[in-house]
C-alpha cells in the first residue's frame, strides 16, 4: 500500500515530463492512475473474506515506537473506493473543465497529491501518521481553493478554511497525544484493545473533546461550518472532489474509525449527536434561502455531514449501517451535482438561480442526470438516496435515549432537503429561460460523463443493492462492530412506520416547495427570519476576531519592536539590573570581605584620577576632551594592572589605549561635532538608570572578591608551565601554549575586523 | 583597595551605559570602550589582588599561593585585544555611515530606504 502512495508522488511529478503530444492530457494520465488504484481496491475487496485486514508495517521512528502502518480493511477500503472512484471521474471532468485556464499543471499536481494524502489518511493504522496525512489534505485544499488567487475573495476563503481546519488539526494532534499517553501507543489497534482503559482514564474527556474539535472543523460541523460555503470559491472539480466526497468526510472517517476505541460512552453519544443534529438542521435551513447554486450545494453538504456525524453518534448497528450507505449516497449525488453546477456556470456564465431557468430546452441530458442526483438527494425512489434515507429513519426510530428529538429534527431537515431539491430542479431547468448570455449547449461530453456515471450508479445500486451491500457495506460494518454481520439492503421495506415517515417527508417537502413558488413572500420572509435569528454571521465573527488579533499583535510588536536602539538597551539594562538585584538578595548572607582602605596611597590616587577622568569624559562638551579623558582613564587602569602583578595586561592595555586615542583623532576631523540631541529630562533618566546599574555592579564586584568554590584551574598551569610549556611567564604560556587555540580565534577576529575596516574605508572604485 | 576598585568598576559601568544610551553614534562607541574596560577590571578584581608578585616562575621552587593568578590575566588579555578589534571595526563602520548619510543621530538609522 505504501507503494500506491509512492505511485501518487511519482505521477505528480511525471505529468510535467509527458511528451509534447500528451502534454494536454495530464488529467487523463492521472485519471488512469485513479482507475488503476480503484481496480486494485475492488480486487482486494473481492478476494479477501469479509472482516479481514491487510496490514503493512514499516519501521518509521523506532526510538519512539512509531511505525508506519497501512491498513486495508472493509472501512478503509470503502473510503478508498470513494476516493479513487470519484477521483477518476473528477479528473475526467477537470480535463475538459480546466482547459481554458492557465497553470493547470500545478493544479493537477495539487489535486493528485491531495488524492494521495486522502488515501494515505484512510489507510493509516497509526494516528500520528494519520494526523500528518490529515494536515497534508488541509494544506493541499488551501492551494486548491485558492486556484483563482488573483481574486481577493478566493484568497480569503482559502485562508479561512486553512485557519479553521488547521486549528482543528492542531487540537486533534493534542487529543491524540493526550490519549496516546494512556495506552503508550498511537496505533489504532492498540487503542481498540485498550478501549476500557482509555474510557476510564481521567484524560478521556479532554482528549475526546480535542479530537472532536479536529473532526468538527474538518467536517464543517456547526459552529465551524462557515468555511465550507466560503470554499466554494474553488473551481468546480475541487468542490466536487474535496467538498463532497473526500476531505470533508475525513472527520466522519476518523469518528467511525475510533468508534470501537472511544465510542459507546454518554459523552461520545451526546456531544456528537447534538452537534450532528444542529449541523443537519442549520445546513438544510439555510440551503432553502440561498440563490447561488454552489452555495445551495454547500449548505446541503453541511446538512449531510451533520447526518453522518449524528448517525455515528447514535452508535448502533443500524445507525452505522445507515451512515456507511449514506456516505456513498451523498458522495454520488453531491459530486454529480457539483459537476453539473460547474457545467452550468461554464455554459451560462452565472450561478444565480434567479438568472437561470428553462435550461431543459438547451441541456436535456444535463437535466436528466441532475434529476437523478436531485431525486437521490431528496430521497425519492428508486434512487439509492431513498434507500439511504429509509435506513436513516430506521436508525433514528430505534436510536436509544434521544429517539424522539432526533426523529423530529431529522424529519424536518429531510423535508427541507426535499424542498431544496425540487427548488433546484425547478428554478434551474424548468420555467422560463431568463439568461441573456449566449445560448447554452452541452458540448464536451466529458463534462457530463461524471454525472452520468454517478447517476446511473445511484439508480442501479438503488434497484439492485445486494452486491453493493455484500461487498462494500458488510466488510466495513464488520470492521467497526468487530462481529460477523450479514448486511441486506432492500429498496422496498413494506408499509411500516418508516415508510409512513418517508411519505410525510416527501409530501411536506413538496407542499413547502409549492408554497415557495406560488408565494414569493414566503422566501423573503424566510430570509428575514434568518437575518433576525442569525444576526451573527459566523464568517464575519471569524474575520473580526482575526483582524482584532492581528491588530493586537501589531500593537504589541510596535511597543516592543519600536526601532529605538537606546530603548532596547534600556530594557536590557533594567532587566539585567533586576536579575542581579535578585541574585544579590539571594546571596545576602555572604559577607563582604573587603575593608575600605586607601593604602597604598599612590594607587588610590591613580584610581581616583581614573574615576574623575571617566566622569569628565561623559560630561565634557567637546569631542577632543572626551577622548583625551577616556585615554587617561585607560592608562589609569593600565597602572592598576601594573601594580597588581599583571605586567602583560598593563603593556597590552597601554598599547591598545594609545592606538584607540590615535584612531579616534584620525577620524575625528571627518566627523561632526557633538550635537545636543537629548533633552535634560532624558539625560537625568539615563543617568539614574546607569547609576543604579553601576551601583549593582559595584556590589557584585565586592561580593565576588576572594570567592573560590573549588581549586583554581590555574594551579595546573602554574605547575606545568615550565616543565611542559618551557616558559617562565605563565600568562604567556597559557596564551600561546595551553590555550593556543583561543589565541588563534582571537587572531582570526582581528583579521576579520581588519578585512572589514579595509573594505569599509576603501575608496569607491566605481560611482 | 578592593573597595575602591569596586567603586571604580561601578563608575566605569555607569559611564559606559550612560554613553550607550546617547543618540550620538560616536558617544555610543566610547560607551563600548568604557564597558569593556569595566568588565576587564571586574574579572581582574574578582580573582583577588596580589601586589608586586607577577605570575613568573623564578629559579628554584616557587609557591603558587603567593603569586597572582595567571588565568584571569590571560582571559583579560584576550578580551582587551578583541575589544580593540571590535572598536576598530565600529569606528570604520561609523566613518562609512557618516560619509553616506551625513548624520550622527542613531534615530536616523531607523529607516532603511531613502
Amino acid at each position: 500500500m505504501s507503494k500506491i502512495l509512492l505511485l501518487y508522488l511519482i505521477f505528480s511529478v511525471l505529468i510535467f515530463f509527458l511528451p509534447k503530444k500528451l502534454a494536454g492530457y495530464k488529467a487523463i494520465v492521472l485519471m488512469l492512475l485513479q482507475v488503476a488504484v480503484f481496480i486494485y481496491f475492488i480486487s482486494l475487496a473481492l478476494n479477501t473474506p469479509s472482516g479481514s485486514t491487510v496490514i503493512e508495517e514499516i519501521p518509521w521512528i523506532p526510538g519512539l515506537g512509531l511505525n508506519l502502518v497501512f491498513v486495508a480493511d472493509g472501512l478503509s477500503g470503502a473510503f478508498a473506493l470513494l476516493i479513487t472512484g470519484i477521483g477518476a471521474l473528477v479528473f475526467l471532468f477537470a480535463h475538459q473543465y480546466m482547459k481554458k485556464y492557465e497553470n493547470t499543471g500545478g493544479f493537477y499536481l495539487q489535486l493528485n497529491l491531495f488524492s494521495g494524502a486522502m488515501l494515505g489518511l484512510v489507510l493509516s493504522g497509526n494516528l500520528v501518521q494519520m494526523f500528518i496525512f490529515w494536515e497534508l489534505t488541509t494544506v493541499f485544499s488551501f492551494f486548491l481553493i485558492a486556484f483563482f488567487h488573483e481574486k481577493e475573495e478566493s484568497r480569503k476563503a482559502a485562508f479561512q478554511s486553512l485557519f479553521v481546519t488547521g486549528f482543528g488539526g492542531l487540537s486533534l494532534l493534542t487529543g491524540i497525544i493526550l490519549l496516546g499517553t494512556v495506552t503508550d501507543s498511537y496505533a489504532v489497534n492498540d487503542w481498540i484493545t485498550h478501549a476500557d482503559e482509555i474510557r476510564n482514564s481521567q484524560l478521556y474527556l479532554p482528549g475526546l473533546v480535542l479530537i472532536f474539535l479536529g473532526v468538527f472543523t474538518k467536517s464543517a460541523q456547526f459552529p465551524f461550518h462557515f468555511w465550507l460555503p466560503g470554499a466554494m470559491q474553488a473551481p468546480a472539480p475541487v468542490s466536487a472532489y474535496l467538498h463532497s466526497a473526500t476531505m470533508v468526510k475525513a472527520g466522519v472517517f476518523l469518528l467511525i474509525r475510533l468508534t470501537p476505541a472511544l465510542g459507546g460512552t454518554p459523552e461520545w453519544t451526546y456531544i456528537i449527536s447534538l452537534t450532528g443534529v444542529l449541523t443537519m438542521l442549520t445546513g438544510a435551513w439555510f440551503a432553502v434561502t440561498k440563490t447561488d447554486i454552489k452555495s445551495i450545494l454547500a449548505y446541503t453538504t453541511i446538512s449531510a455531514l451533520g447526518i453522518l456525524v449524528l448517525l455515528t453518534g447514535i452508535n448502533t448497528m443500524l445507525s452505522l449501517k445507515a451512515a456507511l450507505v449514506f456516505l456513498f449516497v451523498h458522495a454520488f449525488y453531491k459530486a454529480s451535482l457539483f459537476m453539473i453546477a460547474g457545467l452550468i456556470e461554464k455554459k451560462t456564465g452565472t450561478r444565480e438561480i434567479e438568472n437561470l431557468g428553462g435550461l431543459v430546452r438547451y441541456m436535456p441530458l444535463t437535466f436528466i442526470f441532475a434529476t437523478l442526483a436531485l431525486f437521490s438527494m431528496a430521497g425519492l425512489p428508486p434512487m439509492l438516496g431513498f434507500l439511504g434515507k429509509e435506513l436513516i429513519y430506521e436508525a433514528k426510530v430505534q436510536s436509544p435515549g434521544i429517539a424522539s428529538l432526533v426523529l423530529i429534527l431529522g424529519v424536518t431537515a429531510n423535508i427541507l432537503m426535499v424542498t431544496v431539491s425540487l427548488l433546484f430542479l425547478y428554478k434551474v431547468f424548468l420555467g422560463k429561460y431568463k439568461n441573456r448570455g449566449a445560448i447554452p449547449n452541452e458540448k464536451g461530453f466529458l463534462l457530463l460523463s461524471g454525472p452520468a456515471v454517478l447517476g446511473m450508479l445511484s439508480l442501479i445500486i438503488g434497484l439492485f443493492p445486494e452486491f453493493f451491500a455484500k461487498s462494500v457495506i458488510e466488510p466495513a460494518l464488520n470492521i467497526i462492530r468487530d462481529e460477523k454481520i450479514v448486511v441486506k439492503l432492500e429498496l422496498w421495506h413494506g408499509f411500516n412506520k418508516v415508510f409512513f415517515l418517508s411519505l410525510v417527508t416527501v409530501l411536506s417537502g413538496a407542499g413547502l416547495f409549492l408554497l415557495i413558488i406560488k408565494q414569493e413572500k414566503v422566501i423573503t420572509f424566510w430570509r428575514k427570519i434568518n437575518t433576525r435569528l442569525f444576526a451573527v454571521n459566523f464568517s464575519d465573527v471569524f474575520t473580526n476576531f482575526l483582524n482584532n488579533f492581528i491588530e493586537f499583535s501589531k500593537q504589541g510588536t510596535k511597543s516592543i519592536q519600536h526601532g529605538y536602539h537606546r530603548y532596547y538597551i534600556l530594557t536590557i539594562v533594567l532587566f539585567a539590573s533586576a536579575l542581579l538585584t535578585l541574585q544579590l538578595m539571594v546571596t545576602s548572607e555572604w559577607k563582604i570581605q573587603a575593608p575600605l582602605s586607601f593604602r597604598p596611597f599612590y594607587i588610590s590616587g591613580v584610581v581616583i584620577i581614573t574615576a574623575l577622568a571617566t566622569i569628565f569624559s561623559i560630561i565634557s562638551p567637546t569631542r577632543i576632551l572626551t577622548i583625551i579623558s577616556m585615554g587617561v582613564a585607560g592608562y589609569g587602569i593600565a597602572l592598576v594592572y601594573l601594580y597588581y602583578s599583571a605586567p602583560d595586561l598593563a603593556i597590552t592595555q597601554i598599547l591598545v589605549e594609545t592606538l584607540t586615542v590615535v584612531m579616534f583623532f584620525l577620524i575625528l576631523q571627518r566627523l561632526p561635532r557633538f550635537a545636543k540631541l537629548s533633552p535634560i529630562r532624558t539625560k537625568i533618566r539615563d543617568a539614574v538608570v546607569s547609576l543604579f546599574f553601576g551601583g549593582i555592579m559595584t556590589m557584585l564586584a565586592l561580593k565576588a572578591i576572594k570567592i573560590n568554590f573549588s581549586n583554581p584551574v590555574s594551579d595546573y598551569f602554574v605547575e606545568n608551565s615550565l616543565s611542559k610549556g618551557y616558559g617562565r611567564n605563565i600568562v604567556n604560556v597559557i596564551l600561546v601554549d595551553f590555550r593556543a587555540l583561543d589565541t588563534l580565534g582571537e587572531v582570526t577576529v582581528l583579521t576579520v575586523a581588519a578585512f572589514g575596516v579595509f573594505l569599509l574605508l576603501r575608496k569607491k572604485s566605481e560611482p | 583597595m578592593e573597595t575602591l576598585l569596586a567603586i571604580l568598576v561601578g563608575i566605569l559601568y555607569t559611564a559606559g551605559f550612560y554613553m550607550l544610551l546617547r543618540r550620538s553614534i560616536l558617544k555610543f562607541i566610547i560607551g563600548i570602550i568604557f564597558l569593556s574596560n569595566a568588565t576587564n577590571l571586574l574579572v581582574f578584581l574578582s580573582a583577588g589582588l596580589v601586589a608586586g608578585s607577577p605570575a613568573f616562575i623564578k629559579d628554584g621552587n616557587m609557591q603558587a599561593e603567593k603569586t597572582a593568578d595567571p588565568l584571569p590575566q590571560a582571559l583579560v588579555l584576550t578580551a582587551i585585544v578583541i575589544g580593540l578589534g571590535i572598536l576598530v571595526f565600529t569606528l570604520a563602520l561609523k566613518y562609512k555611515y557618516f560619509e553616506v548619510t551625513g548624520t550622527d543621530d542613531l534615530d536616523q538609522l531607523k529607516k532603511t530606504d531613502d
